[in-house]
């Protein structure tokens, strides 16, 4: 396979008609994804089956593993060994694939972990949406670290945000997660695959040093070491365990503090670089709902509704929810009077859900802080639909006149 | 051994109604092996993530008269091992009378027994787990749509070995677990196949009457994902066994006996032509595949008769 290490992208341009997990398939090929290693598991499989069927057409490989530990091992080999690569799942799985993918922090690996979210805990709702794989896409993974969690909303933003992922797991060396759900998974809309040549690709840092003498784990400035491929006859020494710029073990306080401090900055220097909002409606907003994934679809399509009506409402929605923009967040909202947190998953601390949590943290030193609340919507795979948002305005709109929060926390259409 | 007479007077442990699908072969191994557990014995379930699992527990249903627990995908074999050692110390503490004989089974697919749940059971099969575990073997994933497992046939086609210009189909041996599982040296484990109800009630008394780990691994009929037809699966199953490509047989405390031996064995087309995921071996170009698929059986078969009535 002479381009084995070229990551030949398989670009089929075109307009489809399509869902989510194949849109997302299609954006992997598409980044250059070479590799998927994976394991069955509902609402994701047919990720990996489209990509049992188009990978070996393109001198790529594809794998079904005996389990989800053995699928994301493999796909951390398969980067080491110079591909692109990637795998799907939900759940359970994702639950499964947690200190592999700690050991993809630890040793700077790219890779891509497609999770298209069901309901839980356990084995939960297999065949039904849910979005509380959110919280282990931020802390899944034990130890300290920053990781890229990335949230489409939409079939063509499955292909879009997939080449993202892939061209920032590459920059950073990161495993990169997409947060997708199974409403956007199983979900059929418009995609556009552009040309080639119009797709923007990035590929890891090579080393250009001498291979005599040179350190795997050695950063300059941007705090990202090149990444050598085993095999080119640079020094490949890589370790779960806490190292020196040598790739060695190195078990001291110093060595911790320096690599972990490297490991943290390289995401945290760069969150300019890697946020993304959607800001729909929001500059004359006088309240406006906060909301990921393909829920904020629902909310927009109240937001044109109440707009058409003379309401001043508005939605923001984080493309992403790894690293958290609240600095971002803070200043989309600095001039919304009341604002509503919509979460698709509880948090396990009785304070309302993981995006409620963190946006009401990022709102707390703004000047005129805004009246904010949270509503938790959609358990047990409930479908969320544009009166729910409307609802939800009014709520806010009571707010803004009463200048009162009556229920800080709560839960809406179950 | 019961007469078929007795075995349909007993209670019934499974219940109809369940939702497996038409002409699947797994209720029926289910009712025969619950049904073999002796007299004035109890029995507990645990059953992995599967087919049998969803099939027969969808609230607010069951189809489960025996204390049941659903365990994660990858360890049925594990959780039976605290449910047996939480009987155990309730027997010591008096709290369950010292003479009750109660039997574990655990459950679980080819995907939950071959693949995931694969080190579970290994390591419950060496702490000699007082336990049978049988695996409903349909060759793949049916209950996630139809991907490949280690169980799945050589040329089979599955969503995730699809029969193309790439592959045509699978393109490895399926694993064979039975013979790894008795690697570990246990006292009971046999093959079996679904239309052969009196083989697999006998190798079910025998899994529960012995002490330690018994497995049990039987074929079942999925239409589903065989493509075969539903009013065909017991005769699926059946040229399975004729064709050698499954055969029954048994090892118990270390002999090997293979218990049927067709007087003719039939060629693999016969069981392959009935299933339309080995539709695509039957093209021209494929020819040298079936002749494969025949050779590894035949020497297959012939190395299991080699083996027939001695010491492994």
């Amino acid at each position: 396979m002479s381009d084995k290490k070229e990551n030949t992208p398989m670009v089929n341009t075109g307009e489809y008609f399509t869902s989510g997990n194949l849109a997302v398939a299609e954006g992997s090929l598409a980044a250059g994804c070479k590799f998927f290693g994976g394991y069955p598991i509902t609402p994701s499989s047919e990720v990996a089956e489209h990509m049992s069927i188009k990978l070996p057409q393109t001198n790529g490989h594809f794998v079904q593993f005996e389990d989800e530990i053995a699928s994301i091992a493999s796909i951390l080999g398969a980067s080491w060994g110079g591909w692109k690569s990637m795998t799907a799942t939900s759940g359970p799985g994702y639950s499964l694939m947690l200190e592999n993918i700690g050991l993809g922090i630890m040793t700077e690996t790219p890779c891509i972990i497609v999770n298209v979210q069901r309901g839980g805990p356990s084995t939960g709702l297999p065949t039904l949406v849910g979005q509380q794989d959110i919280q282990q896409a931020r802390w899944g993974s034990h130890g300290d670290y920053e990781i890229i969690a990335l949230s489409p909303n939409s079939v063509q933003e499955c292909f879009d945000l997939a080449i993202t992922a892939f061209n920032l797991a590459e920059e950073y060396r990161v495993p990169v997660t997409i947060l997708m759900d199974e409403t956007i998974g199983h979900m059929s809309e418009k995609l556009i695959i552009p040309e080639e040549d119009k797709i923007k690709i990035v590929n890891r840092k090579k080393p250009t040093d001498e291979a005599d003498g040179h350190l795997p784990y050695k950063a300059g400035e941007d705090l990202i070491p090149p990444m050598a491929v085993a095999g080119e006859g640079y020094n490949v020494m890589t370790t779960g365990l806490t190292h020196d710029e040598r790739g060695y073990p190195a078990l001291e306080a110093d060595a911790q503090k320096v690599l972990l401090t490297r490991l943290l900055d390289k995401i945290r220097k760069n969150k300019d670089k890697i946020i993304m909002l959607e800001e729909y409606m929001l500059d004359d907003a006088e309240v406006a709902i906060v909301v990921l994934s393909s829920a904020a679809g629902t909310a927009k399509a109240a937001v044109d509704k109440l707009r058409a009506e003379g309401k001043k409402v508005g939605v923001l929605r984080p493309r992403l929810f790894r690293p958290f923009p609240h600095k971002e967040i803070a200043e989309a909202l600095q001039d919304v009077k009341a604002v509503c947190v919509l979460d698709r998953a509880d948090s396990m601390n009785d304070f309302g859900g993981p995006l409620f949590s963190e946006t009401r943290s990022a709102l707390y030193d703004l000047e005129k802080t805004p009246k904010v609340f949270g509503r938790i919507f959609g358990l047990g795979g409930r479908d969320f639909k544009v009166p729910d948002a409307e609802d939800v305005f009014t709520e806010l709109f009571k707010v803004l006149k009463t200048g009162k929060i009556e229920k800080l926390n709560g839960y809406i259409t179950i | 051994m019961a007469t078929l007479k007795q075995l349909a007077e007993k209670e019934e442990l499974f219940t109809g109604g369940h939702r497996l699908c038409a002409g699947c072969g797994i209720p029926q191994i289910i009712r025969l092996i619950l049904r073999s557990v002796g007299e004035n014995c109890s029995v507990v379930g645990t059953t992995a993530t599967g087919c049998l699992e969803v099939g027969t527990s969808i609230y607010p249903y069951s189809s489960w008269r025996i204390p049941w627990i659903h365990s994660a995908f990858e360890n049925a074999s594990a959780t039976m091992t605290g449910i047996e050692a939480a009987y155990n110390a309730l027997k010591r503490k008096g709290k369950i009378a010292k003479d009750k004989e109660i039997k574990f089974l655990a459950m679980g697919g080819d995907g939950g027994t071959y693949d995931i749940g694969f080190q579970a059971l290994s390591g419950a099969l060496e702490r000699g787990q007082d336990f049978v575990y049988l695996c409903y073997d349909n060759g793949a994933y049916m209950n996630t749509g139809i991907q490949r497992s280690s169980a799945t046939p050589f040329g089979s086609a599955t969503t995730t070995s699809p029969a193309g210009s790439a592959i045509p189909g699978k393109t490895q041996w399926r694993k064979d677990l039975t013979r790894i599982v008795a690697a570990h040296n246990i006292p009971y484990a046999a093959q079996a196949s679904a239309h052969n109800w009196k083989d697999l009630q006998r190798k079910a008394e025998r899994a529960f009457a012995v002490k330690g780990p018994a497995f049990l691994n039987v074929v079942s009929p999925c239409p589903l994902g065989w493509y075969s037809k539903p009013e065909l699966s017991m005769e699926t199953a059946k040229l399975a066994v004729e064709t050698c490509y499954w055969p029954i047989y048994e090892i118990d405390e270390g002999v090997l006996k293979v218990n049927y031996k067709p007087k003719e064995k039939k060629p693999i087309e016969e069981w392959l032509k009935l299933q339309g995921r080995f539709k695509h071996l039957f093209k021209e170009e494929n020819k040298g595949l079936l002749k494969e698929f025949q050779d590894r059986i035949d020497l297959e078969w012939a190395r299991l008769l080699d083996l027939d009535g001695k010491h492994i």
